[in-house]
């Protein structure tokens, strides 16, 4: 019975969803007051909803009740409680249930957030978010429902893939959908204001935030996923360029690209219409994601539901959403005033010049991730798209991206005198030259150009954006200055600075990694010992170990250095009852210059073990940049502006209806 | 023929376990250059019948088959190249992770070049217009509307809900 509420909170949501979609958005061409007003409690209603939905199928997996097929399919009495909830999105039904859910709750958030906005605005974006959710709810109910049932009932369920078996991946897809589905808010922001004609500074303003938070889960969750397949997937590879991964970093590509514009057409109110097709993009290949994920379109180690007889409404859905918002685009777009003029030499050019690379990024990961289907429909024979294309186009492209933030990050609004960059940044530019090619030298890479350009091109970021501090900060004074202005209107300045820190760090972790990354395949007899970059691996050997739901072999490795021992790694190959595929689990001894790791490959005979044993200098980089990329997300949207601007907003768009350039009446920063 | 076996496979690999004890520690070369060439071999051609592993990488009895052949191949003094030339025409250009240079893959090779070059047109077309465009700073009157709207409260109509 309870499964039964579940579906019917759905049906409930879905209807709920179609009057959001229609009545608040027709108020607001009617100026029909209630109309419009209706458009928040209509969200709240079906935040409650889909909370019940999900939490009756979590509800379903605690409980065991294998007569949901999903829960038979993926639950198991043995799984950990953990993994039982995330269970609910480790598959196709529940993972859509999950974006639904989530559709909701960032819906919620702009009901909450949006006091200050006028009234039509509210109405015509929760409208398009209606509209988003009426796609999601009817995916969920026509193709695939969590909570069908089935009979006979299954003594036992099949479990949980036990790849996803893992704290990493348990909130993994939470947070990367965090990022997807945040990416709808920009996207119905640019719906409404295409549809209400009113595209402005004051909607660049109440997007960016937004777009900014999405952003932010968006990286984290596409790090934590990397790092889950660091270490579990016993490769020690941090990127594949599996199309999954693709799938998400696309998206991420382009909202990038969306932030650096979103800041222009707030500061300077240019760029609008680029910035709305970038909108539109973004989302788009999030649901792109979503679906090429979902559908076994591409089959990959990641893909983990295919169906293909879902394609039809995906498709359906996809050239909708897609199509019906491009079209939208092309009829508005021509009467979207053009904003001020710049220069040359402006921060606008160089922002341009990076939402052009970013934007090509996009474009060939999606050319690499599509190409395969693409030769093998159009008969032009079977390809495969792998690894070291993608590596040399990122390595042909990325560096021109690390120049320009140096340099755009520095320039002014409008007009920046050649002299003064080339003032600015001349010692920055020769101490990275000299860094690069001091890594030349035959004590560090001995002439690895692809070492000297990635230390080369970190320290530039770094030290461009320490002249940038520093000319900021001129004017203030001193260290008190500097407090006073973090406190003040410069945090989303000092956000910026530390996630281009974070893209510098990021820079040395994937150069050190790719240069000075070791690995060896060897075979060892317990007592066996072996020596990677100055450390010693010593394997006293393989025992049996039981886990709750799996039988482990796990090995014990004693690592020291210099004689001296400094960890205990226990690698494990685990055995899941239900589904007898084997796991690895890396033992590593994680540290901020090198990562030391074990992977236990398959048992020979006699103790003797094939194992994995890899040197990985510098790969917490990575990771820890994408921190650092968040934390300057966070940072930014602290800023005191967002704060204030809402209560201006509601008075200056107003005015902005009447005149094609609102940016003019901020103050410049 | 060859695209039903593939989706056969994949449909069975789910319950494959390893067959062979194999492993690529086994495979040991004198010389360096050698063990680092075939490492790359291996590294940059798919597992036929896996959903996206390496040949280095995957257990699959295909993959370790092909991983023998390919070491007795090269162990026999032929090169990186050989290996490369014989799998292309056993299994064509699918096996390759690194689709080869070619008419047929001119368009995604230099597709992401066209792609770049198409936009720095547009980019440098707009940027030329927006140098010369006019300033459109609000007028006096706009101003002076701004201002005092900026001055009042804000529009309490919407906020009180």
């Amino acid at each position: 019975m309870i499964p039964e509420i579940g579906h019917y909170a759905l049906i409930l949501a879905l209807s709920l969803a179609i009057i959001q979609a229609i009545v608040p958005l027709a108020g607001s061409y009617t100026n029909t007051h209630s109309w419009m007003a209706l458009s928040r409690p209509l969200v709240w209603g079906q935040l409650l909803f889909l909370t019940l939905s999900t939490a009756v199928l979590a509800n379903a997996f605690l409980a065991n009740d294998f007569s949901v097929i999903y829960v038979a399919q993926h639950g198991n009495t043995k799984l950990p409680d953990l993994y039982k909830i995330s269970a609910v999105w480790g598959a196709h039904e529940g993972s859509l249930l999950l974006w639904a859910f989530l559709l909701a709750a960032w819906s919620a958030a702009i009901a909450l957030f949006s006091r200050n906005l006028p009234l039509p605005v509210v109405a015509r974006v929760l409208s398009v978010m209606g509209m988003i959710s009426i796609g999601f709810l009817l995916f969920l109910l026509l193709t695939s429902n969590p909570f069908d049932r089935t009979f006979p009932v299954p003594f036992e369920g099949r479990e949980l893939n036990p790849m996803l078996q893992d704290p990493g991946l348990a909130i993994h897809p939470p947070l990367l959908y965090m990022g997807y589905v945040g990416f709808s808010v920009a996207f119905a922001f640019s719906i409404a204001a295409l549809l209400g004609g009113k595209l402005d500074a004051s909607w660049a303003r109440w997007s960016r935030p937004w777009t900014t938070v999405a952003w932010v889960f968006l990286t984290v969750g596409i790090a934590l996923g990397s790092w889950w397949a660091y270490y579990e997937l016993g490769w020690g590879g941090w990127w594949f360029w599996d199309p999954v991964e693709n799938a998400s970093l696309m998206p991420w590509l382009i909202g990038t690209a969306l932030m650096h514009s979103l800041a222009v057409t707030e500061k300077r109110g240019a760029f609008k219409s680029w910035t709305v097709l970038l909108a539109l993009f973004a989302f788009s290949l999030s649901l792109l994601g979503t679906f090429l994920v979902r559908s076994g379109v591409l089959t990959s180690v990641h893909s983990f539901a295919s169906d293909p007889e879902r394609g039809v409404f995906i498709l359906a859905f996809l050239l909708i959403a897609i199509g019906g918002s491009l079209l939208l685009y092309a009829w508005r777009a021509p009467y979207i005033s053009g904003g001020g003029r710049f220069d040359l030499i402006s921060r606008e050019t160089f922002l341009l010049g990076n939402n052009l690379l970013l934007s090509v990024l996009a474009g060939l990961i999606l050319l690499g991730t599509l190409a395969p289907l693409i030769y093998d429909a159009m008969e032009w024979g079977k390809i495969s798209v792998g690894f070291p294309w993608f590596n040399k186009m990122f390595v042909l492209l990325t560096p021109f991206l690390a120049l320009l933030m140096g340099v755009g990050s520095i320039s002014r609004w409008k007009h920046t005198d050649a002299s003064f960059l080339v003032k600015q940044l001349k010692v920055a530019f020769i101490i990275s030259m000299v860094f690069g090619l001091l890594t030349l030298l035959p004590m560090f890479s001995g002439g690895n150009l692809m070492v000297g350009l990635g230390m080369g091109l970190a320290m530039w970021v770094v030290t461009s954006h320490l002249v940038n501090v520093k000319e900021r900060l001129k004017h203030k004074a001193g260290f008190n200055g500097f407090l006073r202005d973090l406190s003040g209107g410069g945090r989303s300045y000092y956000g910026m600075i530390l996630a281009h820190m974070g893209v510098a760090m990021f820079i040395v972790g994937v150069t050190m990694v790719s240069n000075y990354g070791i690995e060896q395949d060897i075979r060892m007899s317990p007592g066996d010992t072996a020596d990677i970059a100055g450390y010693e691996f010593k394997f006293e050997g393989v025992s049996e170990f039981p886990g709750p739901n799996y039988n482990a072999h796990r090995g014990r490795f004693l690592i020291s250095k210099d004689g001296k021992q400094i960890a205990i790694l226990l690698p494990e190959k685990r055995t899941y009852f239900v589904q007898t595929r084997p796991m690895t689990e890396a033992g590593i001894d994680w540290g901020l210059t090198r990562d030391l790791y074990v992977s236990l490959g398959e048992s020979l005979g006699g103790g003797d073990w094939s194992m994995r044993l890899y040197y990985k200098p510098y790969i917490r980089w990575i990771w820890i940049a994408a921190i650092f990329m968040g934390l300057g997300g966070l940072l930014a949207i602290s800023d005191r502006r967002y704060r204030t601007a809402r209560k201006r907003a509601s008075s200056t768009s107003t005015l902005a209806a009447g005149s094609s350039t609102p940016a003019a009446a901020e103050s410049h920063s | 023929m060859f695209v039903r076996i593939f989706l056969l496979s994949l449909f069975f690999l789910i319950s494959v376990t390893p067959l062979s004890a194999a492993t690529l520690a086994d495979y040991t070369f004198e010389d360096a250059q050698k063990a680092a060439d075939f490492r790359n071999v291996i590294e940059e051609m798919r597992c036929l019948v896996c959903q996206n592993e390496s040949l280095a990488g995957s257990n699959a009895e295909l993959a370790v088959d092909l991983r023998n052949e390919i070491f007795d191949m090269m162990t026999a003094g032929q090169d990186k190249d050989d290996v490369i030339q014989f799998m292309v025409a056993r299994y064509g250009d699918f096996v390759l992770y690194d689709p080869p240079m070619k008419p047929s893959t001119y368009p995604l090779w230099f597709g992401p070049l066209f792609l770049l070059l198409i936009g720095a047109v547009l980019l440098i077309r707009a940027l030329r217009k927006k140098s010369v465009a006019q300033e459109t700073e609000l007028s006096d009157n706009e101003q002076q509307r701004l201002d005092t709207l900026l001055k009042q409260p804000s529009d309490s109509k919407d906020a009180k809900k």
